[in-house]
């Protein structure tokens, strides 16, 4: 069952970034890049490269190593400049196959365009939200995708793709300080061009957003009144009272399957 | 004396005169029909009839209506105000200059709230561009939504191709690019959600080379405010071409109506899809958390026979809820409780076996889409409450459910069997 033995021999390629914790705001692994990570181990323990592109000095970097990582591949590069172009240079020379991601960054913009943009310069297929990857067999991958809801699907892909990791796929293993500190950061110096585009934009710490208001658009005092007081109720649905308990349930059974939740 | 002045002498009937004032007689309809309430007396003044004003109630007394045709309004019982359909009026567009299109989720065939409000904010954008402009829906699959309209589309373009059914973001994606060749619409919308818009806008903006802003929450037409750093930092910033929304970016469209015109699209090339669905996979409902299950079977005090419900949450594959007192009693654990006091839940479809409908419990599935009520009593708020309510004994119409639904689902298996073989 454990796809180990098959993909031992795969290059894997996870993609980390600095992450930021919600509340304090201090520098950490980030939550859905670290699940990259376990998901990378997972499946090929060996062949998995972490890889980053920005500061190799970063402190957040190290809570990755600290899960068990030997070393780190840092693409050093100005942090706020666009890391799509090295990246997508450095996979295509690489020869990676399957190249992990979080979803959406915990710093910067977090427009999670990476993997798409990777996937387009690249021309492989991305996977979104992946949950787990449950199998990997004469180069097709079967991937269970996160859905809304609790809800699972499962996709068949061919290697190469990008698949970025959703919050559902498996918690991160602990991180150690002793290994954290032993791993080695393996740093490449890249050209990479500067966002001007963000330069002119105003970041601020998030303010709460105003709550919708509920606005009554009644015209007459009679409909103000009810729309004050009337309990929230359907528009009058269908009541079956003197039908046989089979009916009533074959009725039942319609909704169901119109509304589509009988699997 | 009736010479010298017959011209000036006004002629009388007194026979007329006095059918007309004999509301008995048989001939009184016609002759009385003649004058109104209100004439022009000889001298110029108005007169008015006191014996023509007002009409004989069913009880034979006169009744004199003094709300000039506004009594309609006051509503007579609780049938007339559901009766009321009020027209809204129709925003027309006829050669639009420019397109602003929409993709929306379409969850189940039908627009959702998060649909809504970004059809607001494209109306927004296009009142804010000079020309007249077109919101323009792009719908992928089947469609059950039947108020485009009131929703605020201008233009419909419905893919429900059988090549747009299930997950094929790669077709869908050739279909937007066609869309922008053909169109070449100012802004592009997109919810920014899970299910599906943000996957979709994000591989439109790699494939036409926009940067999108993202969790976009407060938009007009030259800057927008976007969540940044997972929620934590607003970025404010020129307002791209491609826009993935939050929820509740505007208002949703409620006073006008729309054309919802059917559009065409000229030929999609059909993709060879790098992705194969392999369709939903089988979860144990009951490891869902009851806030996000999309299914629930939901018991109260009505219920006697506890195996069998269990047994029918099993067979329809639905998660367990419960009222206060099934709780209160012992028959379910607390994190089972649907309520005030327990899970609000977004269920989609609730199916109430034997809950009469507390208010704390109704709040609790405020946020329900159909609700099936199985219940004794008609009365109950829970059936008002419900698209179809059942009255009979709740274990006998479970029993017909379970053995029905376990039918459906051998056919469904030997069909699907014959089709693989």
């Amino acid at each position: 069952m454990q796809p180990n033995q098959l993909a031992n021999t795969l290059k894997i390629v996870s993609l980390v970034s600095v992450g930021k914790h919600p509340q304090s705001g201090r520098v950490r692994r980030a939550d859905q890049d670290s699940r990259a990570v376990e998901l990378g181990m997972k499946l090929s323990s060996d062949n998995l490269v972490v890889l980053h592109a920005g500061d190799p000095q970063e402190q957040g970097l190290r809570s990755y190593a600290g899960m068990g990582l030997k070393s780190i591949q840092v693409l050093e590069m100005d942090p706020a400049a666009d890391a799509v172009m090295p990246l997508g240079e450095h996979l295509q020379r690489s020869g990676a196959e399957i190249v992990l991601t979080g979803v959406r960054a915990e710093s910067g913009e977090s427009s999670g365009m990476v993997p798409y943009q990777l996937a387009e310069t690249l021309g492989w297929p991305i996977v979104p939200r992946v949950a787990d990857i449950v199998s990997i067999e004469g180069g097709v991958a079967e991937v269970l995708q996160a859905l809304p809801r609790g809800q699972r699907r499962s996709v068949k892909v061919r290697l190469p793709f990008i698949a970025s990791v959703d919050s559902a796929a498996q918690d991160a293993r602990q991180s150690a300080f002793g290994p954290a500190s032993r791993a080695v950061m393996e740093v490449e110096v890249v050209n990479a061009s500067t966002d001007a585009v963000r330069q002119s934009w105003e970041e601020v710490p998030a303010r709460k957003r105003p709550k919708r208001l509920k606005v009554v658009k009644a015209k007459t005092a009679a409909e103000r009144f009810k729309a004050a007081t009337a309990k929230s109720q359907g528009d009058g649905g269908k009541v079956m009272k003197n039908e046989s308990a089979a009916e009533q349930a074959q009725a039942i059974l319609e909704l169901l399957k119109e509304e589509g939740v009988l699997r | 004396m009736s010479d010298h002045n017959s011209h000036d002498v006004l002629r009388r009937d007194p026979r007329a005169e006095w059918i007309a004032r004999n509301r008995l007689h048989p001939l009184h309809g016609t002759v009385a029909s003649s004058e109104t309430a209100e004439v022009r007396g000889p001298s110029g003044l108005l007169r008015k009839n006191p014996h023509k004003v007002g009409f004989i109630g069913p009880n034979g007394i006169k009744r004199i209506d003094r709300l000039k045709g506004n009594a309609a309004a006051t509503g007579k019982g609780r049938r007339t105000g559901a009766a009321q359909d009020v027209q809204l009026p129709l925003h027309k567009v006829e050669n639009p200059d420019f397109y602003i299109v929409v993709v929306p989720d379409m969850v189940g065939g039908r627009l959702t709230g998060h649909d809504k409000d970004v059809i607001g904010q494209a109306h927004k954008l296009a009142a804010g561009i000079e020309g007249n402009g077109a919101v323009l829906a792009v719908c992928f699959g089947q469609s059950k939504e039947e108020h485009f309209d009131t929703a605020g589309v201008d233009r419909l373009l419905l893919l429900d191709d059988e090549l747009y059914e299930g997950y094929c973001p790669e077709q869908r994606l050739a279909a937007l690019v066609q869309v922008e060749a053909v169109y070449q619409p100012k802004h592009w919308l997109f919810p920014d959600s899970v299910n599906g818009g943000s996957d979709l806008g994000s591989r439109l903006a790699a494939r036409i080379k926009e940067r999108p802003a993202v969790q976009a929450w407060q938009v007009d037409n030259q800057m927008s405010v976007c969540r940044g750093a997972g929620g934590t930092t607003d970025i404010t910033r020129a307002t791209s071409r491609l826009l993935m929304l939050a929820e509740e970016c505007a208002d949703q469209i409620d006073e006008t109506r729309h054309e919802a015109l059917p559009l065409e699209l000229p030929v999609v090339p059909v993709v060879i899809a790098q992705l194969q669905d392999k369709g939903q996979v089988a979860v144990d409902p009951n490891a869902i958390s009851l806030a996000e299950a999309e299914f629930i079977l939901s018991a109260g005090n009505g219920i006697h026979n506890w195996d069998q419900f269990h047994e029918a949450a099993a067979v329809l594959g639905a998660t367990e809820g419960a009222s206060r007192v099934a709780v209160d009693d012992g028959f379910m654990p607390r994190f089972r409780q649907v309520g005030a006091t327990g899970t609000w839940v977004t269920a989609r479809v609730y199916l109430a076996v034997g809950i009469s409908g507390a208010i704390q419990h109704m709040q609790g599935i405020g946020q329900c889409d159909k609700v099936i009520a199985i219940n004794t009593d008609a009365g109950c708020d829970m059936v008002k409450r419900a698209a179809l309510s059942v009255i009979g004994d709740s274990e006998e119409i479970l029993s017909e459910l379970i053995q029905q639904v376990q039918e459906f689902r051998t056919q469904s298996s030997a069909g699907g069997d014959q089709d693989a073989a």
